[in-house]
């Protein structure tokens, strides 16, 4: 088995709506970040076999090709 | 003509597309899960609007991997009408039966209130039988609505008449302070090539009968049963203008 773990973020330039929430958050608590993007991470377990077929899963469903990008990172056990 | 409504788990305006559809214009209807792998002896589909498979991953994106889509592509590509509502637009986007797809809404809250919308192409079942610039007032109710479609994309949709609908002002002038969401050149929904898949964010369902505050929307489904009745032709997409 191996476990990778998947990094998804929206494109620069797509309107990242949740990301500048996040940010007026900090602010309120008087963080003023210089910017904030939120994207979301995916860990998937899958047999060896299958290591090629982690980036096709991300451009046909884990991701949005058209707003996302995706960065797959390998998870080694400790 | 016998619609057929898809329900998915989590699906809610399916019942209200089930009410106007049976009770208000008299259709046949049948109610299609999610499993169903087949159309067939199905004149018309509808996506309804809610939260298919509870919208985790991105609204529509599970949706999309239903048994039943196998089913919605096929239909499609035999030139059947299917028209996507809300959810149904995003679900649609995602099996990329249409074009773009839905973001949060610039707003970053959810919208639900009264819209009004212009019809920009008459080129689909459901706008064929009204004339190109008709304002329809229709409710939104939906946190992911803006659509997007990267630039080359928005000048194809644009280019080739798939805009269907655009946000307006009760007298039908669009302009960016009555954009709810922030969808791109104010679009609230699109059809694909064919023009006989069309989908929107507002809800014709909600908007049926007079008692609700309108009945404009009733004009989207009557249009497609006269189109299936052989009453209406669509031709070639129109080329359209830039927005007003």
């Amino acid at each position: 088995m191996a476990t990778f773990r998947i990094v998804i973020m929206l494109k620069p330039g797509v309107l990242d709506a949740a990301g500048q929430a996040i940010e007026r958050g900090l602010a309120a608590l008087g963080y003023d970040a210089a910017g904030v993007r939120a994207g979301k991470v995916i860990e998937v377990t899958v047999p060896e076999a299958m290591r090629s077929k982690v980036d096709e899963m991300c451009s046909r469903f884990l991701a949005n090709p058209l707003i996302e990008t995706w960065r797959i990172e390998e998870v080694v056990a400790a | 003509m016998t619609w057929g409504v898809i329900t998915f788990p989590g699906s809610n305006c399916d019942r209200d597309c089930i009410h106007v559809l049976h009770e208000v214009l008299g259709e046949r209807v049948e109610d299609v899960w999610h499993e169903a792998r087949s159309l067939d002896g199905l004149d018309a589909v509808i996506l309804p609007g809610g939260f298919a498979y509870g919208d985790y991953l991105r609204a529509g994106a599970v949706a999309a991997t239903a048994p039943v889509i196998g089913a919605v592509r096929a239909f499609a590509d035999a030139g059947r009408p299917v028209l996507g509502i809300c959810n149904g637009f995003q679900i649609l986007t995602e099996t990329r039966l249409l074009a773009g797809t839905l973001l949060r809404n610039t707003t970053r809250r959810f919208r639900c209130r009264p819209v009004w919308v212009r019809v920009e192409s008459t080129s689909t079942p459901f706008t064929a039988g009204m004339p190109r610039g008709t304002v329809l007032q229709m409710p939104i109710a939906h946190g992911e609505g803006g659509f997007y479609a990267p630039p080359d994309d928005l000048a194809a949709l644009e280019q080739s008449g798939r805009v269907v609908f655009r946000y307006c002002d009760a007298r039908g002038r669009v302009n960016p302070a009555v954009n709810p969401n922030g969808s791109v050149a104010s679009i609230a929904g699109v059809a694909n090539a064919r023009g006989n898949v069309v989908a929107l964010m507002p809800h014709p369902e909600r908007a049926s009968e007079a008692l609700l505050g309108s009945a404009d929307g009733r004009r989207l489904f009557e249009s497609a049963i006269a189109w299936l009745q052989g009453r209406l032709q669509t031709g070639a997409p129109t080329i359209l203008e830039a927005a007003r």
